[in-house]
């Protein structure tokens, strides 16, 4: 018998996409199987910041580095299946010009059970942060600037090690 | 060798292009950086604190004392803020 190589049998589903997203019909999409009994999805949006004047965000821009971020993307959702028992796992996130109130990103994960399908969500979104290849450039009132990196981000990775 | 460079988010802007054609026989990643910087200001201005820029060989993220042999892309950008 030998290594059979990945073990996972997780269908990985990773979308870059300018467009919307429908977070029903992708939870849905994981909805196979009966054995599959959880199904854990995370949706990020767009908040609004308080600039010195009051005046709030007006849109932000999330650049990608098209190729490298699918493939990022993809080693992150195949690490995750390889560490819980998923049966999906879904990470779409978008780039481009976008409003207060959008939706930015989503994650879901399935599995028998929901805590594999709740840490490996939690775990997807802690790389997403500070390992997919994307820079957002936040435009207010005051004019525009590049969103830095957080210390806590990178520390967030922490307690997956 | 030719090598295709490209620059994100900040550095893009800095640098004034996001995609470039490179001549050159820059052993490492840091090697680059060295040549782009001495060829003008607005290298030097883009380059000139390494503990906030990234770069990626091949679309793989890499230490930049890492070997240019082979490659074909090396891509320069700050930390990454997904998510």
């Amino acid at each position: 018998m030998g290594d059979p190589g990945p073990t996972s049998a997780a269908a990985l589903r990773i979308l870059v996409t300018e467009a919307e997203f429908d977070l029903a019909a992708e939870a849905e999409r994981l909805e196979t199987g009966p054995e599959t009994g959880a199904v854990v999805t995370f949706l990020g949006r767009v908040r609004d910041v308080v600039s010195e004047d009051g005046g709030g965000l007006r849109h932000m821009e999330i650049e990608h580095y098209p190729g490298m971020t699918e493939r990022a993307l993809e080693a992150i959702a195949r690490e995750a299946a390889d560490r819980w028992p998923l049966a999906g796992v879904t990470v779409i996130h978008r780039y481009g010009h976008l409003a207060p109130g959008d939706r930015i990103m989503m994650v879901a994960t399935s599995s028998r059970h929901r805590e594999a399908a709740f840490e490996a969500a939690a775990f997807l979104m802690d790389y997403l942060k500070s390992r997919a290849p994307f820079w957002k450039k936040e435009v207010t009132a005051d004019g525009e600037a590049w969103v830095a990196a957080v210390e806590k981000d990178e520390d967030a990775l922490g307690r997956w090690r | 060798m030719t090598l295709r460079v490209l620059y994100f988010a900040w550095l893009r802007e800095r640098i004034g292009t996001g995609r470039e054609e490179v001549e050159t026989g820059a052993a490492t990643v840091a090697d680059l950086v060295e040549e782009l910087r001495a060829r003008e200001e607005r290298y030097a201005v883009a380059f000139a604190d390494m503990t906030t820029v990234r770069a990626a060989v091949d679309q793989e993220l890499v230490p930049l004392d890492t070997p240019l042999a082979g490659a074909r892309e090396v891509a320069f950008f700050p930390p990454m803020t997904g998510g």
